[in-house]
């Protein structure tokens, strides 16, 4: 036998390796579900199959009595607008701020102490503040996802400009770039595997603090209906939520993954997972 | 009269010197090479020819007018390192200074006003041998080609003067040597003046006209930093003659290998 590091599975041991944990998972799942519902056929904490699938069924092919909507549709609908909107003006904020802060450096010795407070508050903290100066709508849910991750995009940015070899700086200024080329040819194009990569790891909190406003203040949202039928321990709707919406975050990150491969051909980044 | 003239040229950061009192007339057209230890000041220099920095006193002139004060199209700079844009393909980094010229608001050329530009550059793409390469982006490319792609780039401007920080510091011997033919034959053809830093001494003879040595004449062993460095030679090599016998010395390495000669005896070093 070989050393422990040594050992490498082969194509066919990984996909197997990496699906056995999530097979494990469903099984103890199945078997405990089985077990307290052979005890007690009312139980709602370990719902069976069946019971999801009319929960789905009923979420999202069957329009809801009330409203005339499908509900899952409907919340994925509305949260996936927030987010989107959230993350459109936080990804511009870090791209014009952070660039700005990155390159200029009267802008970088105005702001730069700014965006490192205002990334040390804590977003939650100051919900009660949206809520107050916004309103409970649509603006202070958008709000608070935009305060949660633009600082930390802005300040992803500005390290990405600042890491620019300063020889490429030099060698455009030689080239005859102007301030304004420099960003355009320059900075901008060479940042943007970053903006991209930025933008991924801000998808966590980004959903984090999209199901935190929700779940507060909201008339429908994938976050809002989790929260609603707590009250009622609906399992049952909860547990496939909670998938949906790791799929959703899944699909996401993976979009953009494919997305900085293709467009950064050049980028020795653009490889990497 | 010269191209550039250096006068009571002095660099000092905070305490430590490391430039002073440096004197110098450059004729246009010379290849002149600088060599000296490290930490003597070569790459500060380059870097106040380039305007990176400005010179605590004295004054650089180029063409009689002091220099700007901040780098420009006179003054093209290849360094060891990242001197291409590495989101570009080559042909792109090679039209990117007349995009830049040509398109003050996009710096970018379309159709026939981009074939132009890319007709122009072709000539140079030749010459340094990169026309198979020409779509490929710099990650692709060898250290050799990426540095030959930079120097094509930095002459595209057509700077006065083109400075060279070690351009060839990170490359194989083999390469180094072609590079050393390429860089000769497009000085030869641009008929530009060419500052280039090394710290190889036998590279500075073989491709300069005029070689200049960095070093301190002053030392003070309780502040090493109170003196800075100067030019301790200003060698013509036109002709190789009348050079100091240790300079020629130091920059030939062509003393045959010698085995270690121990005697009849053996290495007395050895514990029997």
């Amino acid at each position: 036998m070989g050393r422990a590091i040594n050992q490498h599975p082969g194509a066919a041991g990984k996909v197997l390796l990496g699906a056995l944990p999530f097979l494990l998972l469903i099984a103890v799942y199945l078997m405990a579900s089985d077990a307290r519902l052979a005890a007690n056929p009312a139980d709602k904490l370990l719902p069976s199959l069946e019971s999801f699938g009319a929960a789905i069924d009923r979420l999202a092919f069957q329009p809801d009595p009330r409203r005339g909507t499908y509900l899952l549709w409907a919340d994925t609908a509305a949260s996936l607008l927030r987010l989107g909107i959230a993350l459109a003006i936080a990804t511009a904020a870090g791209l014009l701020a952070g660039i700005a802060i990155g390159l200029l450096p009267v802008v970088r010795a105005a702001f730069a102490p700014l965006v490192a407070a205002l990334s040390m508050v804590p977003p939650l903290a100051v919900l009660p503040v949206l809520f107050i100066v916004f309103g409970l709508g649509e603006v202070a849910k958008v709000t608070l996802i935009v305060v949660g991750i633009a600082p930390f995009m802005v300040r992803c940015m500005a390290m990405a400009v600042t890491g620019l070899p300063r020889e490429q700086l030099i060698k455009a200024q030689t080239l005859g770039a102007t301030t304004w080329q420099i960003v355009t040819r320059v900075v901008l194009p060479q940042t943007m595997p970053r903006l991209v990569s930025a933008l991924r790891l801000s998808l966590g909190p980004a959903w984090l603090f999209l199901i935190s406003s929700e779940a507060i203040a909201a008339t429908e949202g994938l976050g809002y209906r989790i929260f609603l039928v707590r009250r009622y321990l609906a399992m049952d709707v909860i547990l496939p939520y909670v998938l949906w919406i790791t799929l959703l975050a899944f699909l996401l990150d993976y979009l953009l993954q494919r997305m900085a491969q293709r467009a950064f051909a050049w980028s020795p980044e653009g490889q990497e997972p | 009269m010269s191209l550039i003239s250096v006068r009571g040229l002095s660099q000092v950061y905070g305490r430590q010197t490391v430039l002073e009192r440096i004197n110098l007339e450059i004729e246009a057209q010379a290849f002149c090479t600088i060599v000296g230890a490290s930490g003597c000041g070569k790459s500060t220099f380059l870097r106040l020819l380039l305007s990176e920095e400005r010179p605590t006193r004295g004054v650089i002139e180029l063409d009689g007018a002091p220099l700007g004060s901040e780098p420009d199209a006179d003054r093209g700079v290849v360094f060891q390192r990242y001197s291409v844009f590495p989101h570009l393909t080559v042909m792109e980094n090679l039209i990117l200074p007349l995009e830049l010229r040509a398109s003050k608001f996009c710096g970018r050329l379309f159709g026939a006003r981009r074939r132009a530009a890319v007709a122009q550059a072709e000539d140079l793409l030749e010459r340094v041998g990169l026309s198979h390469a020409r779509d490929a982006y710099p990650k692709t490319l060898s250290g050799g080609m990426q540095q030959r792609l930079a120097i094509a780039q930095a002459l595209m401007p057509r700077p006065k003067v083109l400075l060279l920080d070690e351009p060839f510091g990170a490359l194989d011997p083999g390469t180094r040597a072609r590079m050393h033919e390429i860089i000769l034959s497009l000085w030869q053809a641009e008929k530009m003046t060419i500052f280039m830093v090394t710290h190889d001494l036998k590279e500075g003879f073989k491709l300069g006209t005029r070689l200049l040595v960095f070093d301190k004449l002053r030392w003070d062993p309780h502040a090493p930093e109170a003196y800075g460095a100067t030019i301790t030679y200003d060698l013509p090599l036109e002709d190789s003659h009348g050079l100091p016998p240790e300079l020629v010395e130091a920059a030939s390495d062509d003393q045959p290998f010698q085995k270690p000669d121990f005697g009849s005896e053996g290495p007395k070093d050895v514990l029997h």
